[in-house]
């Protein structure tokens, strides 16, 4: 049993496909995340899920899917300092992956000099 | 086909034919050669012990949640994965497989609605797809040209 079971959760919404529940979190969350299938939350919790995997942050609650194979995929949210911490760490994986992003592509060089003045503009 | 690794991944049992195919692949693919694990949830897992008492056909069985989570860890990985499905949850799981092992993946899609939820499969996989709930012959046939294939 995972420890989601045990926490105190609220359901958002149950019994319903992966790609609805993806919707849900995409349309009533306020910030959106994207993990990869196996990500990790609470400890022992691994996400099962159809990729892109959304997980949502409103306020101090963490919204994200919860699928069991006889009753389908579950929309649950969680808001306490776990959940918090949960946000954070979403939030500090995008800006590292934001950062490698901008490591990766060169520096905007432009081939043409800026025009030093006005006439230059007008020649061109 | 000594030493290849094989799971057969079980979702919900509500569809009888689950089982009876879950324990037929077993026991073909072990007289093959290839080494099977058949992962399934709690009430999966009890019908296949019940129904192989002896362990005759299925061999290593374990839980479905554990075996992904040793997956997802790298603790475990197959050469070849089954993944039956008859319901969105059970593609649910093959689609975490899919991203998560480098096991060649053949889907079992089968219940009332096999066509219409493999329309919904957007991962790299051999789809098998049969529209039946109770009679498992022809799911059965299918599945004998699949393992004729693997087993060259």
């Amino acid at each position: 049993m995972s420890c989601i079971e045990q926490m105190k959760y609220e359901i958002l919404l149950d019994r319903t496909t992966y790609k609805d529940a993806r919707e849900y979190i995409k349309e009533n969350s306020d910030e959106v995340y994207y993990v990869s299938p196996g990500y990790k939350i609470f400890r022992d919790y691994h996400i099962i899920g159809v990729p892109p995997i959304a997980m949502g942050a409103k306020g101090s609650a963490l919204i994200f899917t919860y699928t069991k194979p006889c009753y389908g995929t579950f929309v649950l949210t969680v808001d306490n300092e776990d959940s918090i911490k949960e946000i954070n760490r979403l939030r500090e994986k995008e800006e590292e992956k934001v950062i490698s992003s901008l490591k990766k592509s060169k520096p905007h060089e432009s081939s043409k000099k800026p025009p030093g003045s006005f006439l230059d503009m007008w020649k061109k | 086909m000594t030493g290849v690794k094989v799971l057969l991944m079980m979702g919900c049992p509500e569809v009888p034919i689950q089982t009876s195919i879950a324990l037929y692949l077993s026991h073909k693919l072990a007289n093959s050669g290839f080494d099977v694990t058949v992962a399934g949830t709690g009430a999966a897992t009890k019908l296949l012990r019940v129904s192989d008492s002896d362990s005759y056909y299925v061999k290593k069985l374990v839980n479905l949640d554990k075996t992904l989570e040793d997956v997802i860890e790298k603790r475990a990985d197959f050469d070849i994965c089954f993944a039956f499905m008859h319901n969105d949850a059970g593609m649910t799981y093959a689609a975490t497989m899919s991203a998560l092992s480098e096991a060649k993946l053949y889907s079992i899609v089968f219940g009332r609605n096999a066509e219409a939820l493999a329309e919904t499969i957007e991962f790299d996989c051999d789809q098998i797809i049969e529209k039946a709930a109770h009679n498992p012959v022809q799911l059965k046939k299918k599945l004998d040209k699949v393992l004729e294939e693997i087993s060259k």
